[in-house]
């Protein structure tokens, strides 16, 4: 059933963490083939972001193993593992407030470039880079909004910004949380259509409690409940499936208390 | 939401060189016509453009990084100290002098960076207390090297270009402070432009964010701390050379503590605040504490409480507010 067994870019394994006797995450495994375009869904509360934050070193997990690609990555800090290509957006944005969406953009561009940190060097006017950013941003339709302060653009708009950054620091998985909570719905297209951009080889995982969008993005889905996956397979089968209905009746139960 | 109007705001590189070369000449003109104006007053307007320098270099550290800091005349004090013990030692070369004191003060600040990056927030800004008083005490102990609490005196700096003394009015040392300051500014002002300046104010704006962007913050903050160290030691060893003497209250918490006092006021993270809280603070100091030297600080606290109230971007954010507003009316009144 699983694609990605044979040769994965990116595996978890037994996953585990709790935060004081709650399990948030218990014994998840996933792996990711190269190219591979996963969803990740589950109730509120299931533990999701708190997969990404373990993944990506954010919180210590208290048991389970990460690898991306041959490497075993569980001790790694969280900027080693980014510099190895594991990339994440955050659900709530996290963003320089006072900074342009070009300069973020900018700045992705020239870490992925090794040049970052460079004191004898102008940040604005790095021609190539600025291209490029320029590019990006018009995918995501944030053109008009280029260069003004973050604080000064639309929520939506700063959504879309987390995922400019994503698509230039070019990882080789994606793990992106939520991409589409907060944007009007005018503008989930200019979503898709970044996601239809990004190299076909990058894996990609996404959270997101829009199904329309799973279903059209995912070749596979992975669902979370309390912090266990209780499902793995095609979207087609994920809204048949008894445990998946029950979870999902539990949490829409408990919310409309 | 207003997103129909012209993208403003935000800076084009080429507006933000106009700002900055009317920037330049403005510090220019003020400090020539110092010159001009207060003949009589050249050496306190020498300590001045010293205290200036150290004033700079804790901007770097407070409004680029977003680090407290009450610590920062550890760094002035060891590049005044090193520049006058050279200077007592027959290194008397004034430009060679400033770099001994860059050089004290960029080792200090290695120092004082790999300590205090350990801790975050509260703790750190009592490191930065402690580090200081440290620096004091030992100061203080080493008599053999410092003169102990009788300080260090009779540095004779050898003439600049070997043709203008350093004599009792300082017009030479004034000149040579206010060059040392322009060139400094004129680095720093391309440091916070360069690639790295933009990432110290990711780090201050959002760390996780840079983090997630794959820059470690460490080895840049503690660029930033050596920076700062060499900015600071040139204000020390500036005041070493100009007032002929070091005390133990170039490395002293009041020193930092004011330091602290004038970049608020002025206003943190642009250079020129730090220039304008300086002058101001100074200014109100040299007069009112010469009418009434008991009641002077009183003024200041009341100036800078009204400052934190009123205008919490300090001076030059207040300036450039009032700019803004300006430039924007006439184009309100049109049709
Ligand atoms: N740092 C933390 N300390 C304690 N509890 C936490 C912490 N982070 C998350 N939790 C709890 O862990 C559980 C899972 O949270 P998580 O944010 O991972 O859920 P999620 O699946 O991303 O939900 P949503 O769909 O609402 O984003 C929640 O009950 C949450 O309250
Ligand atoms: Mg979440």
């Amino acid at each position: 059933m699983n694609p990605a067994a044979a040769s994965p870019v990116f595996a978890v394994a037994h996953l585990s963490k709790s935060f004081g006797g709650l399990k948030v995450n218990h014994d998840v495994s996933i792996a990711m083939a190269p190219g591979e375009r996963l969803a990740l869904i589950g109730p509120n509360g299931a533990g999701k972001t708190t997969f990404v934050n373990l993944v990506t070193g954010r919180i210590r997990p208290s048991a389970g193993t990460v690898r991306l690609g041959d490497e075993d990555i569980t001790r790694l800090g969280a900027v080693a593992r980014v510099r190895r290509g594991l990339v994440r957006t955050f659900q709530v944005t996290r963003l320089f407030p006072d900074m342009t969406p070009e300069e973020h953009v900018v700045m992705a561009i020239l870490q992925r470039q090794g040049r970052a940190t460079r004191i004898l060097a102008r940040f604005h006017g790095a021609g190539a880079a600025a291209d490029e950013a320029a590019d990006i941003l018009a995918t995501l339709g944030l053109t008009e909004v280029a260069r003004r302060k973050v604080v000064e653009i639309a929520y939506g708009q700063q959504r879309l910004l987390e995922i400019a950054i994503a698509m230039a620091q070019r990882p080789k998985v994606l793990l992106l949380d939520e991409p589409a909570a907060g944007v009007p719905s005018t503008d989930t297209p200019l979503i898709e259509r970044a996601l239809e951009r990004l190299p076909a080889s990058l894996a990609v995982l996404m959270i997101e409690h829009d199904m329309d969008l799973v279903f059209r993005f995912a070749r596979r889905v992975t669902v979370l409940a309390a912090g266990e996956l209780i499902f793995q397979g095609l979207p087609a089968d994920v809204a048949r499936d008894d445990r998946v209905r029950e979870a999902y009746l539990g949490s829409y139960a408990h919310a409309g208390r | 939401m207003a997103q129909a109007s012209a993208p403003m705001a935000a800076a084009t590189p080429a507006r933000d060189l106009g700002r900055d070369l009317a920037g330049l000449a403005l510090i220019l003109a003020a400090g020539l016509a110092g010159y001009w104006l207060f003949p009589d007053n050249l050496s306190f307007l020498t300590r001045l453009i010293s205290v200036a320098l150290l004033v700079l270099s804790l901007d770097l550290i407070v409004g680029y990084c977003g680090i407290a800091s009450l610590g920062q005349a550890a760094l002035y004090g060891a590049g005044a100290y090193a520049a006058g013990i050279a200077c007592l030692n027959g290194v008397t070369e004034p430009f060679l002098l400033i770099l001994i004191g860059a050089a004290a003060g960029a080792v200090t600040g290695l120092l004082m960076g790999t300590v205090m990056l350990r801790a975050h927030g509260l703790p750190q800004l009592v490191l930065s207390i402690a580090i200081v008083q440290l620096l004091h005490e030992a100061a203080n102990k080493a008599a053999w090297l410092t003169g102990g609490s009788d300080g260090l005196a009779g540095m004779v700096p050898a003439p600049l270009f070997g043709l203008f003394e350093f004599d009792l009015w300082g017009r030479a040392a004034y000149l040579f402070g206010l060059g040392l300051l322009v060139a400094v500014f004129v680095a720093l002002k391309l440091l916070v432009r360069s690639p790295f300046g933009m990432v110290c104010r990711g780090l201050k704006e959002d760390p996780l964010r840079v983090s997630a962007l794959g820059i470690s913050a460490f080895p840049v903050l503690l660029r930033m701390f050596v920076i700062s160290g060499a900015v600071a030691g040139m204000g020390g060893a500036l005041g070493a050379i100009s007032t002929q003497v070091v005390g133990l209250d170039s490395v002293s918490f009041e020193l930092s503590a004011n330091a602290l006092v004038m970049l608020v006021l002025g206003g943190l993270g642009n250079l020129y605040g730090a220039l304008i809280g300086t002058v101001v603070f100074m200014a109100v100091e040299h007069v009112v504490a010469a009418i009434d030297p008991f009641h002077w600080m009183t003024l200041v606290g009341a100036l800078l409480i009204a400052i934190v109230l009123f205008a919490p971007r300090g001076l030059s954010g207040t300036l450039d507010e009032a700019a803004r507003i300006l430039a924007r009316r006439p184009r309100r009144a049109g049709p």
